[in-house]
């Protein structure tokens, strides 16, 4: 196809063709960006938790007034709830991965007397966690019953600093261990929290995640073997087959309330519904970004569509003269689809780089990665398409104009 | 002439039905869309407290020990320990000094019918109502005295009053709070500061306290508190933390009626500083801050960075939007190149034109923000329904309202500008003779 014709002709039309141009590389360079956020945000809501999902429901009640005696009642409760049909395992947790709320995190250090520590974790307190939540170890063990030691107790060691009373040992997550002692074994080595608290490393789950602050490392948790209660803000979790879920949320409450009728449930919901949850922002951008995209490039298609027609329009006669001089339909027909694969070529090249300076000013105010090569060609597959399969309905149109217009005077 | 112009307008749209309702379309979805997060963006970044955030500053110090400081990097701690907070209360060097943190309580209603539930509850000093000007339906709020002698009494919100009481006056009334009797002295009125900038560890929208208690008090019947802790050193953690711990819990205002005051009460927290520092306490040099409300806002970046991020692509719509019509609107104008060229060679003036086509282009505009007001409702319609937490928040206000008309008229003129003084460009000579 001679393309010189077609330049000559956009040529007359510069100031229309530069503003189609700048319409494709605008929507070339937001659909870039756009599809590289929702890349992101889905790969956020697919993050790994480690954990049995489908099989843990929680339980978190309050106490109205000061609870008489946390620890009794907590085994009073434990007891009650393993005998509950279809419970497998129950435990007592702080905290849930991917939850909103609080979470307890503190600095890990390889030396007592560091300034800085080497890398922040969450820490997962509470009995009986590891199968409770099916986390799953690679290497070493659980804790011992010995190895527990009761909140109230490590706070006040804390204090007094006697270290006696504080948990002697912890369990990491492979990721953690390969950031504090890449190519060592990590059993057996001892990290310290302050310069009191000294932790040898007995476990190493396959992946644990932690409740929040993600961007400090989402596997960036340990666990400490503390005995907790309700009364410390922990939650009771119960490992039960996914289709009993509700079935023994149902029976839990009953029993709880049935044992100690002055509690109010705070939480009683299956882990499903707090991973939904905790990743619904998520879920509404990446929909927010798709119902843009979709809504750009429709715009921008109806936009061709639009312009196409109008130069057929105008073109009627010059076109009616071209097939009157022996141009085939397919000569019209392949003029338009070239004209519009032209300028839809200049506006993506134009486009990435507006793609790339956009990609710098999310990289500088949000905490966003450099936007990867592979984005750019799905941006500018999809524009040519678009532009193509506007563009094929007016050019039609030019292309069934008939020979004998070309004898006619408007 | 406007009203010929105007018919003109009409005739030359009514010609090109689909295309006038795409341009039309392309500027009412531009609209729309930047209208409804511009509209998010302006509730969740307004001031909570007109009038009076000002005035409102929140003081910052740095009791952590020396480990980790960077000089000049560290920054002072979001919060205050107990210790600090009462000396700073006690200090009274501001106007007026509110030392306050969040809980939750058990409230027992003495009506039988309603179960045993939790409320948001803040244990605050008595200045909070005066210093942030709460309004009261009912009563009054407590004075410095009932802080000093801890007495139990409570004020509630009027949503928790509607709850419990009907909304009747309830003043004078005992409620049970966490196994202990109450009195109510007062009823809030109208009262949501949006964002919760007093208390910015829970959620920051949409989200206030029923339930209002002496902090002294608080501590007395052992109320559970709910936020943020931090600690350092050999500080033990937990929800609520020892009053001697090396933690930080509280949130400490203060009222400063002028930049002076200002300035002089931040001397006063650096010489604070030395003073806690020489008496062993402190062991960083001192570090300190002094924001007001907005400043405070600001720091805490409180605008979620999604409702940003979908501003710009808004903005980004309407960009394409609006050059998708720019486009079309000069194909247009320049097909009626030949029509526009005898208008001229008939005595037209290019000025006379130009106004023709301004108003047509005009039109498309008007139209098009209309339908863009309509979609911006449909638009925060549909952010209400999003699970976020200030999702309840998105209305429009007549500022917004009239926001969206000017930017409406303004992107559609900004539209026919340029198609509208290109088209006026036409030789009438060479127009005449062609075809």
């Amino acid at each position: 196809m001679e393309l010189r014709p077609i330049l000559s002709t956009l040529r007359r039309h510069k100031v229309t063709a530069c503003l189609l141009i700048l319409e494709i590389a605008l929507t070339c360079a937001i659909v870039c960006n756009a599809v590289f956020l929702i890349g992101q945000r889905l790969q956020r809501m697919d993050m790994p938790s480690g954990i049995a999902e489908h099989e843990l429901v929680q339980i978190q009640l309050g106490h109205i007034g000061k609870s008489p005696d946390a620890k009794a009642q907590t085994e009073t409760d434990l007891a009650a709830l393993r005998q509950i049909a279809g419970v497998r395992q129950v435990g007592v947790v702080e905290e849930l991965p991917f939850s909103y709320g609080g979470s307890s995190n503190s600095g890990l250090m390889l030396d007592p007397h560091q300034q800085q520590p080497t890398v922040n974790v969450s820490q997962y307190m509470g009995q009986n966690i590891l199968p409770t939540l099916g986390v799953r170890l690679v290497a070493g063990r659980d804790f011992g019953p010995g190895e527990y030691v009761d909140l109230d107790t490590a706070m006040a060691a804390l204090k007094t600093g006697d270290t006696k009373g504080l948990p002697q040992t912890m369990i990491v997550t492979r990721a953690l261990a390969e950031r504090m002692w890449p190519g060592k074994d990590p059993l057996g080595q001892t990290a310290y929290v302050g310069k009191d608290i000294a932790l040898r490393v007995i476990g190493v789950v396959a992946s644990l995640a932690r409740p929040n602050m993600l961007r400090m490392g989402p596997q960036y948790s340990v666990m400490w073997p503390i005995h907790m209660t309700l009364a410390d803000g922990a939650s009771y979790v119960l490992r039960t087959a996914p289709q009993d879920r509700e079935a023994v949320i149902k029976a839990a409450v009953a029993k709880l309330k049935q044992l100690d009728p002055n509690r109010v449930v705070v939480t009683k919901r299956t882990y499903d519904e707090a991973r939904r949850e905790f990743f619904a922002s998520d879920r509404a951008m990446a929909g927010i970004l798709v119902g843009v995209i979709v809504a750009l490039l429709t715009v921008t298609a109806l936009g061709i569509v639009g312009l196409a027609s109008f130069w057929v329009g105008q073109r009627r006669r010059t076109i009616g003269v071209r097939r009157a001089l022996g141009a085939t339909r397919g000569d019209i027909l392949r003029y338009f689809q070239t004209e519009n694969f032209l300028l839809a070529t200049f506006g993506i090249v134009l486009g990435m780089a507006l793609a790339y300076g956009i990609n710098l000013f999310l990289m500088t105010h949000y905490e966003l990665p450099r936007l990867p090569g592979i984005y750019f060609p799905v941006g500018a597959l999809a524009l040519w398409a678009i532009g193509q399969l506007a563009v094929l309905g007016p050019a039609l149109r030019a292309a069934a104009v008939p020979p004998v217009v070309a004898t006619r005077s408007v | 002439m406007f009203g010929y112009y105007f018919d003109l307008a009409l005739r030359s749209l009514a010609r090109n039905k689909v295309l006038t309702a795409l341009m039309v379309l392309a500027i009412a979805l531009g609209i729309g869309a930047s209208m409804t997060t511009l509209t998010v963006l302006h509730v969740l970044s307004g001031d909570p407290l007109p009038g009076r955030s000002g005035t409102l500053y929140y003081p910052q110090i740095d009791p952590q020990d020396s480990r980790g400081y960077l000089p000049g990097k560290s920054k002072p701690m979001d919060q205050v320990t107990w210790i600090d907070g009462m000396n700073l209360l006690q200090a009274k060097r501001a106007d007026r000094q509110a030392l306050m943190t969040g809980g939750d309580v058990a409230v027992q209603p003495g009506n039988s019918t309603l179960d045993p539930f939790y409320e948001d509850a803040r244990y605050t000093t008595a200045d909070f109502f005066t210093m942030f000007g709460v309004p009261f339906q009912y009563g009054h709020a407590w004075g410095a005295a009932e802080d000093e002698a801890h007495e139990r009494v409570a004020v509630i919100s009027s949503r928790l009053n509607d709850k419990l009481f009907g909304g009747g006056d309830s003043t004078g009334k005992a409620l049970r709070l966490d196994g202990t009797d109450f009195r109510i002295v007062g009823v809030t009125g109208d009262w949501s500061p949006n964002p919760n900038f007093y208390d910015l560890n829970r959620k920051s929208y949409d989200e206030n306290e029923g339930v209002f208690v002496p902090l002294s008090t608080s501590q007395d019947v052992g109320m559970v508190h709910d936020g943020s802790v931090d600690c350092w050193g050999n500080g033990g953690g937990g929800n609520t933390p020892d009053h001697n711990a090396p933690c930080v819990w509280l949130q400490f205002w203060v009222q400063l009626d002028s930049p002076a005051k200002a300035a002089a009460y931040k001397t006063f927290l650096v010489h604070y500083s030395e003073q806690q520092k020489a008496l062993g306490r402190f062991q960083r040099p001192p570090n300190v801050e002094l924001r007001n409300v907005m400043q405070w806002l600001d720091y805490n970046q409180v605008v979620p960075d999604d409702v940003r991020l979908q501003t710009w692509l808004a903005l980004g719509f309407l960009l394409v939007c609006l050059v998708n019509t720019v486009g079309l609107m000069l194909a247009k104008f320049l097909r009626r190149a030949s029509e526009l060229g005898v208008r001229r060679a008939l005595g037209a003036s290019k000025k006379a034109l130009f106004a023709q086509l301004l108003v047509e282009s005009g039109v498309v505009g008007l139209v098009g923000g209309m339908g863009g007001l309509l979609l911006a409702f449909i638009g925060l319609w549909l952010v209400r329904r999003q699970p976020a937490s200030y999702a309840a928040l998105a209305h429009l206000d007549p500022a917004m309202l009239f926001t969206t008309f000017l930017l409406a008229l303004g992107a559609s003129l900004l539209a026919g500008l340029l198609p509208a003084w290109r088209a006026c460009q036409v030789a009438p000579a060479l127009q005449l003779k062609s075809n």
